[in-house]
């Protein structure tokens, strides 16, 4: 058995790593995507106090601190059986959709999206934000920096600080907001629609072009898995509340359930050769790294839940939302299939790009955004919450158990990216049986495919682990039965 | 035509969440100026990062290096040496590179400990009690993954720092301010404070900062905030006694969390002058209660259920309390 190892150039942090074991023809056998880090946040958060959570989780993430903030408020919001009053959810709303733009745009423009802006065969030093900009204009370059600058701003306004926030708290806000700050993010939210409308153009003129669209839109990374996301009432996207529904590969619904009834309907599998579990439907049950009807395997974050969902809730996102599954899965006898293939993330993500900001719209304009009525008092003394959110790379829950002091006896975190853990292990092993056939390796090609695969599902291992998403530099290290190296391969070589 | 060196810059996550790097990709505009005075030379979160070059490179030739990320295991140990060895300037960047900070509270716990909750959680299918191990023997060949460390450390005790920038993470007005400096200093046109000082922190404490009101009012006991019906907007928190880390905590920050209604949970690390963070806490706590007799004094602490979180939250591991003595131990 031949042995390859590909190994972030980070290896040696514990970013994540690819083993590849090759049979005796030189095929693929087995593939093992590794993610080495923990830090326990499970175990040390118990004996804090629960309305503390909030605070204490963000430190999960600093790409996604938002995420982790409304998730633990809102399970610290039902561990007290507190419904927060109606503006403190719309201030919630607001700045969650304001962190979406952001968080979408950096991802398009500086992370996963230039291997479509820039098309995959542009030199590696061209596939990042200076190459984008050189390529469609300075003016755009500083129309992400506008966006990013104003949805840290709006992060701030409401949740007191751009990285972090901390108003958040088991029973609404500590704060509301005024006119004047209320205009303020009108005036950034409208700046943030114009720019979400011209990257969904942008995105149609460059799949305009058949390379860059067959690479993208392509079979090479297609898993007929199950999909799920959060959904309103409507069955439409929700991103702050909902209910969860699953897909079934054919798009038929497998149910649809209250986020706090997660674990009748998720359970997580182990292994022992990596510290990340891998979530996947109880009830289809775990089959292994195989997709498929039979495999409980699914997928979240944007495919996920424009898959899961039957439509965007504002007018411009919903006119996208059919535009892009006439195009990708026309309906067959009546039922529109989801989308399997994973380079559509990237359109999706820019279809959630342009929801956020007209929800940012709405929610800005309703009367009750400036009310200081934005904290509801506990009524009985705490027990048990769920607090589940839409974060970018997929569905985040946090479960807390606490003592009738609202000490924390007891915590469980379902981390977005971890609900994907199986569909990129699902993606890896594609492009290792693609690109390496009777022991002949298409090196450079590997590397681009997999970096590809990684950053079409805007991998944060920050959440699981700690590195931002979409860049993972990757260094293949060949090693003969012996493990012996008897080659490199490094990205830009 | 005379062509100036650019100055040679890194950053390094360790055990750390990103929000470090985030904060200095938040300098928007000004980051291009930055990009003009300084060459890029290792930066994971933002740019293809050779490892080898890294490695390659001659010692101190890196003019400076934020590092940002506590030291949870092996990996993170050895980048701390490397980039030791390679930088003019090692700076420990934000609270968990400084003291921990969050996941600092690990050391709390065991490793064993850790691991249980991870992977025998509520919804965790873990009928065999399978645990990640640091070497595994699949059917195909061994898989190895790096060990985890017995405590959290932070880069000092680990390397020897020349600076520090407190917060969690430090703010970008501090961060443009920092990088300023150092840019200015390695131009020759200022001097840097003594190796070890802070910078980017204030010289007194986020109460300094606080516009909310004191006034000298003392309290008879702690309350927490799901419990107190009514937040007054313009008067100081602790007066109001929920337990506020302000008095204890470096300025620098602009006090933004009492700002917006939420007590200061002290992620700017100890204030000028103050060894144990903890301690410092105490006593202005104490100060404020409205008691004389220890007796009375230990009731109303009383009121404080989480003594560790609240006087250790961000400082923990680099505590004397817990950490210190048996990470230097580990790294030996």
């Amino acid at each position: 058995v031949t042995r390859l190892t590909i190994d972030p150039i980070t290896r040696l942090e514990g970013h994540g790593k690819i083993e590849i074991f090759l049979d005796d023809q030189g095929d693929v056998e087995k593939t093992y995507f590794q993610v080495p880090e923990l830090r326990g946040f499970e175990s040390f958060c118990v004996g804090r106090p629960v309305e503390e959570m909030p605070a204490l989780t963000n430190r999960i993430c600093g790409v996604c601190p938002e995420a982790h903030h409304l998730a633990a408020a809102k399970a610290a919001d039902a561990a007290y059986g507190i419904v927060p009053p109606r503006p403190a959810q719309l201030l919630r709303e607001l700045m969650y959709c304001a962190f979406y733009v952001t968080d979408h745009t950096t991802h398009f423009y500086a992370l996963g999206g230039p291997d479509v802006i820039m098309g995959p065969d542009a030199p590696v030093a061209d596939r990042n934000i200076l190459g984008v900009i050189r390529k469609v204009g300075l003016e755009v370059g500083s129309r992400v920096i506008e966006t990013r600058r104003g949805g840290h701003r709006v992060v701030e306004l409401i949740g007191g600080r751009r990285i972090h926030p901390c108003t958040a708290v088991p029973g609404g806000m500590t704060k509301g907001i005024n006119a004047q700050e209320r205009a303020e993010i009108e005036a950034i939210a409208r700046q943030m629609l114009d720019f979400a409308a011209f990257s969904n153009e942008l995105f149609a003129t460059l799949i305009a072009d058949g390379q860059t669209r067959d690479l993208l839109l392509g079979d090479l990374f297609r898993h007929e898995t199950y999909y799920s996301g959060l959904v309103d009432d409507k069955g439409r996207v929700a991103l702050y509340d909902g209910r969860i529904r699953v897909v079934a590969p054919d798009g038929t619904e497998h149910g649809t359930y209250e986020p706090r009834d997660y674990r009748e309907w998720i359970a997580e599998h182990v292994e022992p050769w990596t510290y990340l579990k891998f979530p996947y439907l109880r009830k289809v049950g775990w089959k292994g790294f195989v997709d498929g009807a039979d495999s409980g395997i699914y997928t979240v974050a944007p495919l996920g839940r424009l898959n899961a969902a039957t439509g965007m809730a504002t007018p411009r996102a919903q006119a996208e939302y059919e535009r892009y599954f006439a195009t990708l899965a026309p309906p067959t006898n009546g039922v529109r299939p989801p989308v399997h293939v994973r380079g559509a993330m990237h359109w999706a993500r820019l279809i959630e790009m342009l929801y956020a900001a007209e929800r940012m719209l709405e929610l800005v304009a309703d009367p009750e955004i400036t009310s200081t009525d934005v904290r509801a008092m506990p009524t009985q003394a705490p027990t048990e919450g769920v607090g589940t959110v839409e974060a970018p790379r997929g569905t985040l829950t946090h479960h807390y158990w606490t003592d009738a002091d609202g000490l924390v006896t007891r915590v469980n975190l379902i981390v977005g990216t971890t609900n994907n853990h199986a569909p990129i292990a699902l993606s890896i092993d594609r492009a290792a049986r693609g690109l390496i056939r009777h022991g002949v390796v298409i090196d450079n090609g590997l590397l681009n495919r997999i970096e590809m695969a990684f950053r079409a599902y805007d991998p944060c291992f920050g959440c699981a682990t700690h590195s931002l998403p979409g860049e993972m530099p990757l260094e293949v290290v060949i090693r003969d039965p012996r493990g012996e190296t008897v080659g490199v391969l490094r990205r830009g070589d | 035509m005379i062509e100036t060196r650019k100055h040679r810059f890194a950053m390094y996550w360790a055990s750390a969440c990103g929000g470090c790097d985030i904060a200095v990709l938040n300098l928007h505009e000004a980051i291009l100026d930055f990009a003009e005075r300084f060459e890029i030379v290792f930066w994971p979160a933002v740019m293809d990062t050779k490892y080898a070059d890294l490695e390659a490179m001659p010692d101190a030739s890196i003019d400076v290096t934020l590092f940002s990320g506590g030291i949870r295991n092996a990996e993170n140990a050895r980048l701390a040496r490397l980039l030791r060895a390679k930088s003019a300037i090692l700076v420990a960047f934000g609270s968990c590179a400084n003291e921990g900070c969050i996941p600092g509270l690990a050391n709390l716990a065991t490793t064993s400990g850790l691991l249980t909750a991870a992977f025998e959680g509520p919804s965790t299918d873990n009928p065999d009690h399978i645990r990640p191990a640091a070497a595994f023997h699949a059917p195909e060949g061994e898989l190895e993954l790096p060990e985890l460390r017995p405590l959290l450390a932070t880069l000092d005790q680990v390397v020897e720092v020349d600076y520090r920038v407190p917060g969690c993470p430090p703010e970008s007005e501090r961060i443009a301010e920092v990088i300023g400096l150092v840019g200015a200093a390695l131009d020759g046109n200022a001097t840097l404070p003594p190796r070890g000082s802070i910078l980017g922190g204030g010289k007194s404490t986020v109460c300094d900062e606080c516009k909310r009101d004191r006034n000298s009012k003392r309290i008879d006991h702690f309350t927490r905030l799901p419990l107190l019906a009514s937040v007054d907007a313009d008067v100081c928190l602790l007066e109001q006694g929920l337990p506020c880390n302000g008095p204890a905590t470096r300025d620098g920050c602009g006090a933004k969390c009492p700002a917006a209604g939420a007590p200061c949970i002290g992620c700017y690390g100890a204030a000028d002058g103050v060894d144990d963070f903890g301690a410092r806490l105490l006593s202005a706590f104490a100060s404020v209660v409205d008691a004389s007799e220890p007796e009375q004094i230990d009731t109303i602490l009383n009121g404080l259920p989480d003594p560790v979180g609240q006087f250790y939250r961000f400082s923990l591991a680099g505590s004397l309390l817990r950490g210190a003595r048996a990470a230097r131990e580990a790294t030996q």
